[in-house]
Parts: C-alpha cells; sequence; structure tokens
C-alpha cells in the first residue's frame, strides 16, 4: 500500500513537542523510534528543530481536492501537495468532484490518486445520496466496505435537506460506524444569497444568507441524531447561533461534533465591501460578534475541530462580479498561521489544544487509524515542526497547490511550516513541498 | 471627480458641485443651439447589461449634448452566467480607447469591480448595479426637489430640513439606496415606506425612519413623496400577497393625493406602473415632477460627465489597482 520506502532514518534535533520542553526524535522505518535527550543515529538525516514546535502530522476533515472532473483548479497531486506545505499528513477529500463520489469506484479512484501522490493520505469522503442530490441514499454500505473504508459521508455543497433522507442516512451509517458531516443550509431561505444577511449587506444591495438557514438546519439535525442514536458532524458552523445550539446539544449528551474554518476564525463580512469575490465563501464570513462566538466555541470545546474547507478555484471564477463569482478559498497552506494568529496569540488555545482540534481529534471523528497519535515511541511518524517567531506578508509563494484564491494574500500572519513529515519521509523540506515524496 | 460609483461615500461638497454644475448645464439648455463643444474628442461607452432605454438615452443625450462621442455597447446575456466576461468586454474598451464608461449591470458591484480592477483606464459612471446603488438617479432627485423649493435660489444650496418620504419596494431598489445616502449628506430627513417584506432585514445603520403605513406618512405632509416601482414579479416570492392588496395598502391612490400637503411634490423614477403603485391622478397632477426628474436627468448626468472628463483629476484620486 505504501509507496515510500521508508529506509531512511531521520533525527529530529530540539524540538518542542506541542509546545512542551525541546527534545529529540528519532524516525526509523516510519515510526518514531525514539524520543529524548540527547540522541543520534550514524548516517541519519539530522533536522535543526531548534526553535520549533514539533505537532502531530495535521489531519483536514474537509477539503475539496477537484479531481476527478475540476482538474483545472486542483488536482489530487497538487492539493495534497498545498496540505503537506500547511503541515498535513491526512486530508479528507469531498466527494463533489465529477463524477460525484458516490460508487465504491470513485472512492477507491480518489484513494489511489492519493497514494500515488505521495504527499498525504487522502481518504475520500463519499456522497450521502446519489449524486448529492438529496433524493436517493447513495451505496454508503459499499463506499464504507471498499479498499477506501469510508467513515464520513456528506453531500457538502448542498444540505441533505429533506428530513427523512437525513435520518434514514444519520441510522444507515451506524452499521459500520459512520458520521453524516452536514453542509447545514435551509436551501429555500438561501435562494441567490450571496453574503451574510444583515447591516452589510443591506448596504451593499446583495442578497442575505441568514444565520438562522444555518442554525433551523442544525436545530433539527442534532434533535434527529438524538432520536435515532447517531453520530452528527456539523461542517463549517459559522454563526453566534449555531455555537449556542451545539453547546446545548452536548450538554444534553447528543453524539455532535463541529467544525470551523480558519476563515471564520478570522474574516468578517466587512471584508465585502470592495466587492471582492476572493471573500466570497459558503457558508459567507460573518459578523464580528460571530468571529468571537465560534472562537470562544473552539477554545470551550462545544466546536472541536479546525477544518479548512479548501476550495480551489481558477482565476476567472473569481475575477469578475461578485454575483457570477464562486464561493470558496484555498486554505490549506494557510490554515496553522491563521489558527495561530486567531487562537493561540489571542490565548485561547495553547499547542497541545492545536494538536487536539488540528490533528488528533478529526483523525478520531473521521475514523482514521493511524493519524493523530501522539509523537511518542511506536506510534507513526507524521510531523510537523512549525516555526512560532517567524511571521511575514502571506503571498503566493506561500501557495502549492493549482489555484490561488487565497483571502489571505498580502496580510500579515505569524508563524512558518518548516518541516512536514509523513510516514516517516519528509514531505516539505524548509518550507517548500520536496518535488518527489519519497 | 475620478468615478462616480456610489452616493454612500460621496461628500457634501462634490454633491453640491455636481447639483451646482448642472445648474449651468440646465442653463445651456434654454439656448437655441444646445450643444457645448466642451467633450469633443472624447468617448464616453454606454456599457448596458441590463436593458434600459430611459437611462441610456438620457446619458446618450448628455454625452452627445456635451460633443462627446458615444458608443453603445449593448452587452445583455453576455453578463453573469455565460458569454464573454466583464474583465475581457472592459479591456476591449480599453484598448477602443474609452474615456468614460457609463456601466449599468445586473449585479451589485460591478461598477466598483470594474473601477478598481486594473482592467481600464476610463472614468466609471454607475448607472444602476443590480439592487446596490444608481447614483445619477439620486442627484437628479435630489436637483428636482430642490429646483422645486428654491427656484432660481438653488445654487450652492443644500436640502437641510426638507422631509422626503420614499414609497415601495426598498430591498431591492437601487435608487433608494442611493436616495437614502445622498439626502442625508444634503441634510434631509428621510422616511422609508413599505411592506415589512420589502425593508432589509437590518437597516440599523441607515439615516432614515421607517414606517410601515403610508397613510400616517402622508398624514405627516412630507415634502417630497418618492414612489418606486414595484416589480409584478415579487409576488410569487411571496413578499406581498396580490398586487390589489398592494395597490390598496401602499398605492398613492386619489384620497391620498387629496390627504397629501399642499406643497408635497409626487415624484417618481420611472416606469410608472399607473394604477398599481400611483394613480393616474397622481401621476398627471401638477405637484407630479415625473417630466421635470426626466429633463433635470439629462443635466445632472452632462455635470457628471464633465467633471469626471474636462474636471481635474488629481493623482491621489486614482482608485488602486487591485
Amino acid at each position: 500500500m505504501s509507496p515510500s520506502p521508508q529506509g531512511t532514518t531521520l533525527v529530529v534535533k530540539g524540538a518542542r513537542i506541542e509546545g512542551a520542553d525541546a527534545t529529540d526524535l528519532v524516525i526509523e522505518g516510519g515510526v518514531i523510534a525514539e524520543v529524548g535527550t540527547g540522541l543520534s543515529r550514524a548516517g541519519a538525516t539530522v533536522i535543526d528543530a531548534d526553535g520549533l514546535i514539533a505537532l502531530p502530522g495535521l489531519v483536514d476533515l474537509h477539503t475539496h481536492l477537484r479531481e476527478p472532473g475540476y482538474e483545472a483548479s486542483e488536482t489530487v497531486l497538487t492539493g495534497s501537495r498545498a496540505a503537506a506545505a500547511g503541515g498535513y499528513a491526512a486530508v479528507f477529500a469531498m466527494p463533489n468532484t465529477s463524477p460525484v463520489a458516490d460508487t465504491a469506484g470513485v472512492v477507491e479512484q480518489e484513494l489511489a490518486l492519493g497514494e500515488a501522490a505521495g504527499y498525504v493520505h487522502v481518504q475520500p469522503i463519499g456522497a450521502v445520496t446519489v449524486g448529492q442530490k438529496g433524493e436517493r441514499l447513495a451505496e454508503l454500505g459499499a463506499m464504507a466496505s471498499s479498499r477506501a473504508r469510508v467513515r464520513v459521508f456528506s453531500d457538502d455543497g448542498f444540505c441533505v435537506f429533506d428530513p427523512l433522507i437525513m435520518r434514514r442516512a444519520l441510522e444507515y451509517v451506524k452499521a459500520f460506524d459512520g458520521v453524516i458531516a452536514q453542509h447545514a443550509q435551509d436551501p429555500r431561505l438561501t435562494e441567490g444569497a450571496q453574503m451574510n444577511e444583515g447591516a452589510v449587506s443591506a448596504e451593499l444591495g446583495l442578497a442575505g444568507w441568514p444565520a438562522v438557514a444555518e442554525e433551523s438546519i442544525i436545530a433539527r439535525d442534532v434533535l434527529l441524531a438524538e432520536h435515532v442514536g447517531s453520530r452528527l458532524h456539523v461542517c463549517h458552523l459559522s454563526t453566534a447561533g449555531s455555537v449556542d445550539i451545539v453547546r446545548w446539544a452536548k450538554k444534553r449528551g447528543i453524539d455532535v461534533t463541529a467544525e470551523v474554518t480558519p476563515h471564520h476564525l478570522l474574516l468578517t463580512e466587512e471584508s465585502a465591501r470592495g466587492y471582492d469575490a476572493r471573500y466570497k465563501v459558503n457558508p459567507p464570513l460573518r459578523r464580528d460578534e460571530d468571529v468571537q462566538a465560534v472562537r470562544e466555541g473552539l477554545a470551550d470545546g462545544t466546536i472541536d475541530i479546525v477544518a479548512t474547507d479548501h476550495a480551489p478555484h481558477p482565476a476567472e471564477a473569481k475575477s469578475c462580479e461578485w454575483q457570477a463569482a464562486a464561493n470558496g478559498m484555498v486554505g490549506l497552506e494557510s490554515a496553522l498561521r491563521v489558527v495561530h494568529q486567531a487562537m493561540v496569540d489571542t490565548g485561547l488555545l495553547e499547542w497541545t489544544d492545536v494538536a487536539r482540534v488540528m490533528s488528533r481529534t478529526p483523525a478520531r471523528i473521521g475514523r482514521l487509524d493511524g493519524y493523530g497519535t501522539p509523537l511518542t515511541a511506536g506510534q507513526p511518524a507524521h510531523v510537523a515542526l512549525y516555526d512560532p517567531s517567524e511571521s511575514g506578508a502571506f503571498s503566493v509563494d506561500h501557495l502549492h497547490g493549482r489555484s490561488v484564491n487565497s483571502p489571505y494574500l498580502g496580510r500579515e500572519l505569524p508563524g512558518r511550516v518548516v518541516w512536514t513529515i509523513h510516514r516517516g519521509a519528509i514531505t516539505v523540506h524548509d518550507g517548500a513541498p520536496v518535488e518527489v515524496p519519497a | 471627480m475620478r468615478h462616480l460609483l456610489d452616493t454612500k461615500t460621496l461628500s457634501r461638497e462634490d454633491a453640491l458641485r455636481i447639483l451646482d454644475v448642472a445648474e449651468d448645464m440646465a442653463d445651456t439648455q434654454q439656448r437655441e443651439v444646445k450643444k457645448l463643444p466642451t467633450l469633443r474628442g472624447k468617448t464616453v461607452v454606454n456599457l448596458f447589461f441590463e436593458d434600459s432605454t430611459r437611462t441610456r438615452i438620457s446619458f446618450e443625450a448628455a454625452a452627445k449634448r456635451l460633443s462627446a462621442d458615444v458608443i453603445n455597447f449593448s452587452a445583455k446575456g453576455s453578463s453573469v452566467s455565460k458569454g464573454e466576461s466583464l474583465q475581457d468586454t472592459a479591456q476591449t474598451l480599453q484598448a477602443m480607447g474609452a474615456d468614460a464608461v457609463v456601466v449599468r449591470h445586473g449585479a451589485s458591484g460591478a461598477p466598483r469591480t470594474l473601477a478598481t480592477s486594473g482592467w481600464i483606464s476610463a472614468g466609471v459612471v454607475n448607472a444602476g448595479d443590480g439592487t446596490h446603488e444608481h447614483p445619477t438617479q439620486a442627484l437628479l432627485d435630489a436637483y428636482t426637489i430642490r429646483k422645486r423649493t428654491f427656484g432660481d435660489d438653488s445654487r450652492g444650496r443644500d436640502l437641510e430640513g426638507l422631509r422626503v418620504t420614499i414609497v415601495g419596494d426598498i430591498l431591492h431598489s437601487r435608487v433608494a439606496r442611493s436616495n437614502v445616502w445622498l439626502l442625508h449628506t444634503l441634510g434631509a430627513e428621510v422616511t422609508l415606506v413599505a411592506p415589512p417584506t420589502l425593508i432589509p432585514q437590518d437597516v440599523s445603520a441607515w439615516p432614515v425612519s421607517v414606517e410601515y403605513d403610508l397613510d400616517a406618512a402622508v398624514a405627516a405632509e412630507p415634502d417630497a413623496l418618492m414612489m418606486l416601482r414595484i416589480q409584478l414579479e415579487r409576488m410569487n416570492a411571496a413578499y406581498f400577497p396580490t398586487e390589489r392588496e398592494y395597490s390598496r395598502r401602499w398605492g398613492l391612490d386619489p384620497r391620498r393625493l387629496k390627504a397629501l400637503g399642499p406643497d408635497s411634490i409626487v415624484m417618481h423614477p420611472g416606469p410608472m406602473n399607473r394604477g398599481l403603485e400611483i394613480s393616474a391622478e397622481a401621476a398627471d397632477s401638477t405637484r407630479s415632477t415625473v417630466l421635470e426628474q426626466v429633463t433635470n436627468g439629462v443635466s445632472v448626468r452632462m455635470a457628471v460627465l464633465y467633471l469626471l472628463l474636462a474636471g481635474e483629476r488629481p493623482e491621489q484620486d486614482r482608485e488602486d489597482v487591485r
């Protein structure tokens, strides 16, 4: 299965594991062989990690890789290279490709493309309904039993709106410990919607995407999950009201997890004022109160994870009228730096919490064995080495996928991913993805 | 003035300058020979992604009376979803040497995108963008109110203390938005009257008061009552139940016209739905300014084109290229 020879031995010197005191790691045969001080191995490649934070290789539960079908925006190769550049060891690929990943054949193809690329583990997400049309369940069991071992199912981009289909999906995936990841958006309340509905949309004359269109679906879904005793995951939660609903549901013992994107942790609807379509995204950027609420929700554990919703688009899909532009922004390369700014620099999270919300918990929600594991002896060697002391303007030089629709271009962000190690092999070398991963 | 994209960011000084230059332009239109040589050799492109014969011919008349060359570019159907992109259209006009582009577009913000993208160096005049703004309409409305109120004594005056009530589909109206900002900048008090479904969900940042009852608004005797065109397709989206009910509650019928104060004027940006938002009696009464608005529209657009193309263009006015 693995394309990595895993023959090289690495000695990482002086890394601060999840922000703790400096220590050394020896990596051999794709696993962490030893952790301690003063370690060395004859003939090993030595990585000077003095001052760098070592995090377990990051895991993104929400990525769009666009292949098959939309290779002008991204491919599995370019998207997984972007992921490695951001410190990721695994990404979950959303099924809104062409064809839609709603059969065992397509998810196995996706898996194979990821293996061939070799930068990260590409874990396919299966569509909940055939063609993501919301009408009939896709063959969820076949995808679960395929070589891709699909455990997360989502119609992302579309909401599973029919309450009966949603109920059945929640129930059905219990058979293989699956989870439904819902894109919570009432389609009727968001017809033609362009940005958050409120004072700014009123002024700009852009059709509003009201918070209630997200919150009402989350409220319905947590109650459905409670009723049938199933596991629910809420994608890219974006409003203060949504945080309150998930907090209430967890208190009630409902098996729900939730994610927030880096951009919803940092940016507000004010960005729409210049009609620069790089800031057009679904769900839309919200008010400052919402940004504060999702930060607090992530800090207190109501929101379990950060997921990028990395959504590449070609230049012409963004360099146009706001209304004509596509939704979405790339985010893999910037995610850790944005979380650093929004959560760590604000004192809301420690580095060990960052490891939890960007690696451990996403792997657990997605039932992805062998990822999100601690940096201790005997564990798989997926490591991100991050320099928290650097900072600089984010630029196209930091982007390694096929598309450049980042909202952060020109913005000051702290930190830099210096090295990424996946299965014991270096995928990012001094800030740059290697040409061909070992 | 580099561009005219909205009235939200138009200063009181600039607005009064446009209105005062429009007075001068109106004076020239009383002469036997209406044409001025001012913009000879300049090219004005009317770039219309949406049909609007009225606005287009008003801009065309304004440009021609200033001796500019006018190119009408009807790009309907090549906009938002298919065909040539805004970028390609803009770059084509740039290659042809347009000095000013008057743009009407169905997408809010398209004129700003045009002005700030770096695709084009021409000055951009927003002739109506989606449900955002229609600044020259608001300027001609302000001009009309000022002229009716102060007559020959209009120059240099703002609208301090005047009360203007705007009635109808505020939510989808670029005319309403532009009027709210401009009238406020000029010192007028603005009241919006509409069914609650046709007011934006959050207008707390707007310098207006909101009223649902047209009778109460009429009884308050505003200086100007501006009726907006209602789009009949709004009924299908449940904004109001029927045409008849809308007309009964929010139409300017003969009874309400009679109740209106003796000095109140009745305005409408046109085209009117007679019998729906405005009765024939109101439209044709002496207090109606509908045709004056059309006449004044040419003068105001002459002023805007003049200030854009013949006025000084300080370097710091240039928009940053995105």
